[in-house]
């Protein structure tokens, strides 16, 4: 920029070569946004050309299943308390699985993120090892890990739950490992200058700094996991997805049920996502006061 | 400051005595608390009725699947008919001039020999022999009115035989022999995933890379590396095409729902934001309709959408185009009221009319931002995709799952895996590199 507020800038040379590199700049963003266009319209086609139902015929049906589903729970409203009664145990396994998968996943997070960071980590020789690792564990789609599970130890919450917790471990990894490059290592040297083992320095050095961080990621992943766990239901892990597939296949007849559901569900989230937010706006406030 | 009670030397170490305590009973409170809540889920997950449950046999056969794969011989004990074939399938079955070395036809015997000196014998009237070094000859006869007999008493079996009159199935480490009154089976386990490159119908089967590109030609109408392409890529046990195909549908349905919703979020976003939109009904209808769109969540959104479009990678491409759009309009809104608003008097001071300055005064501001909060999204979804695709029948989703529901193809399921931890990790990598490089591009 510099260059340009010199006073010469009525300098033939100066003004071209600006012209010039701005001429080239439009190039440049003009053919990524063509591309882009090209990429998303082709896109487009090739996706409608491979589904089952067309776009254009789709979009005009769009409304019909929830209207259906709408009639049919208003029609028989008077059961609605009832109904969503009935789905209040599923719902509760549902948030089991996300909660628990939430806490191992944290623990194990912790734990991976320690090894990870340089600096803090007991073996930095095996650091890219561990790093890969948390790699491979967040690149596992859920669902995979749950199916297979599910093949050796039958259905129900624990596949679920083993699966969200993995996933969990990896991706909260990775950003504890994040928060823990920004801790302070005075207090982890004043520790070792005392003789503190590996884990009284993590415990008594590392963890107080980095608590507040670690909960409000932790919080943010209880809401996505949630959400997981709902479709790991859908497949067949137990919880209130399990019950959604089934008043689904069911089909009409049991609208009033489905529609119980997505009550449920929704609520849930909805509940769920202000809650953390409002610990979590909490959390980063009180580190603000703190510094 | 007048010395209020609380400031005597007294008072004060009676407060820090009181928080100390406070916080002692927190951290004891604290892991009671987990570990309470952790026996309650002991029990209402029934974790000691999983040991029950648990079918390790299951395990035990989907690790040796996920990386061997068996040949089996096999006669029909009706019409005495041997076919060889890998995992039993059509497809896999050699034709007689290329079966194995370790089977040997010879008189009307068939020898097979199995690893570690282990052998089965298919002798004349539905016999076989299964001879085990260490243990000896067991000898069966399959019949019709006598089902399987053996040549041995039912005490003097070892554990690896299981026999019945209509069923016996020995299983050792070298192999094993099945044989009911219809048909006599012999395996051999191999290392790696059968057929993977060829088929054996293809002339390329068993060659090497080397001798397809530099021996000679081994098909009269194809070039040798176009015709082992074709050959690979048609391969009708693997279908390498419809496999990459499906993996393709994943990835466009997350790079269409994410980048579909951004395009779609971001007009939105300014209605959201404070300083863009004073109108306050009008702001608030935007955030609670984006709250509605991420609160109904992808699962919802993808069943209602399968039924209007059915199954396909364009539901799941709307499905997450309709929750990120949710997403995204709050990311979007919370950036655009962050902007400076210097650079838009600026632009404004020039004349500009309203779209010229959100163009030049706003956009340039938070792009970086944006984009790189997109390309996050889009790895992420990357992931999703696959869950969605289980759901409503489309990409590679559908593909595992199908593959998982047979139980017995599981060297495909790895397969899958494979590509989609190298697809996803391969998206983690291009997205971390187009962001950093797009902060960069922000600061210099």
């Amino acid at each position: 920029m510099a260059d340009f507020a010199a006073p010469a800038a009525n300098s033939p040379d100066t003004r071209g070569a600006y012209l010039a590199l701005t001429r080239r700049r439009r190039l440049y963003s003009g053919l990524t946004i063509l591309i882009f266009v090209v990429l998303m319209a082709s896109g487009f086609y090739v996706a409608d050309a491979r589904n089952a139902g067309g776009f254009w015929d789709g979009w005009r049906s769009m409304l019909d299943f929830p209207a259906d589903v709408v009639t049919e729970a208003w029609a028989k409203r008077a059961e609605m308390p009832g109904l969503l009664w009935r789905y209040v145990p599923a719902l509760i396994e549902t948030l089991n699985i996300a909660a628990v998968a939430t806490l191992l996943g944290f623990f194990g997070g912790m734990a991976l993120s320690l090894v990870s960071t340089r600096g803090l980590a007991p073996w930095p020789r095996v650091i890219p090892v561990f790093r890969r690792f948390m790699d491979i564990l967040r690149a596992f789609p859920e669902i995979v890990v749950a199916l297979v599970l599910i093949f050796v130890l039958g259905s129900g919450p624990v596949p679920a739950m083993i699966a969200i917790a993995l996933h969990t471990a990896g991706a909260l990894g990775k950003l504890y490992s994040e928060v823990n490059e920004n801790a302070d290592l005075k207090p982890v040297e004043g520790l070792q200058s005392v003789g503190a083992t590996w884990g009284q320095r993590m415990a008594y050095g590392v963890i107080p700094q980095v608590a507040p961080n670690y909960l409000s990621y932790g919080l943010l992943r209880f809401e996505i996991n949630i959400r997981a766990s709902a479709i790991l239901g859908f497949v067949g892990a137990g919880g209130i997805g399990y019950e959604l597939r089934n008043s689904m296949t069911f089909g009409m007849g049991k609208f009033d049920e489905a529609a119980a559901i997505f009550i449920l569900l929704f609520l849930t989230i909805v509940a769920v996502d202000q809650i953390s937010s409002h610990f979590r706006n909490r959390l980063t406030q009180g580190r603000e006061v703190l510094q | 400051m007048t010395a209020t009670a609380t400031d005597t030397p007294g008072a004060r170490q009676a407060e820090a005595v009181r928080r100390i305590a406070t916080k002692r009973r927190a951290a004891f409170a604290v892991p009671v608390a987990i570990l309470v809540y952790l026996v309650y889920v002991f029990f209402a997950f029934d974790i000691p009725g999983l040991a029950e449950r648990a079918r390790l046999d299951n395990a035990a056969t989907l690790v040796a699947d996920s990386y061997s794969h068996k040949v089996h011989v096999t006669r029909d004990n009706r019409s005495g008919e041997i076919t060889v074939a890998k995992e039993g399938e059509r497809k896999g079955t050699f034709p007689v001039e290329m079966e194995p070395p370790w089977v040997v036809r010879d008189a009307g015997d068939v020898r097979i020999a199995l690893e570690d000196g282990h052998a089965v014998i298919f002798g004349p009237d539905n016999t076989a022999v299964y001879i085990h070094p260490g243990f000896g000859r067991i000898e069966a006869q399959a019949s019709r009115a006598g089902g399987v007999q053996l040549n041995l008493a039912e005490e003097a079996l070892p554990e690896w035989v299981s026999y019945s009159s209509s069923r016996l199935d020995i299983r050792t480490d070298a192999g094993r022999l099945t044989m009911t009154r219809n048909r006599t089976e012999a395996y051999r386990y191999f290392f790696g995933w059968e057929l993977f490159w060829f088929t054996l119908d293809s002339p390329y089967y068993g060659r090497t890379p080397f001798e397809i590109v530099f021996g000679p030609q081994l098909d009269p109408e194809r070039a040798n590396v176009a015709g082992a392409w074709q050959d690979f890529w048609g391969n009708n046990v693997w279908r390498h095409a419809d496999v990459a195909w499906a993996m393709l549908e994943t990835i466009l349905m997350a790079f269409l729902g994410t980048f579909g919703a951004a395009i779609v979020a971001l007009p939105l976003a300014f209605v959201a934001a404070k300083n863009f939109t004073p109108l306050m009904t009008l702001r608030f209808g935007a955030r609670r309709a984006f709250d509605f769109l991420r609160g109904v969540d992808a699962l919802i959104w993808t069943i209602v959408l399968s039924r209007a479009f059915g199954p396909g990678p364009l539901t799941g491409a709307l499905a997450i185009l309709f929750t990120e759009v949710g997403s995204f309009g709050k990311i979007f809104s919370e950036a655009l009221e962050n902007v400076d608003d210097k650079q838009i008097e600026g632009v404004a001071s020039t004349g500009a009319r309203p779209v010229q300055r959100y163009r030049f005064g706003v956009l340039p501001q938070v792009m970086p931002v944006l984009l790189s909060q997109v390309l996050y999204f889009f790895e992420s979804n990357t992931r999703s995709a696959t869950v969605i695709g289980a759901i409503t029948g489309g990409g590679i989703g559908l593909l595992i799952t199908q593959a998982i529901i047979t139980q017995k193809d599981w060297e495909e399921v790895t397969y899958y895996i494979i590509l989609i931890v190298l697809t996803v990790m391969a998206m983690d990598w291009l997205s971390g590199i187009l962001r950093r490089r797009l902060i960069k591009g922000d600061t210099g």
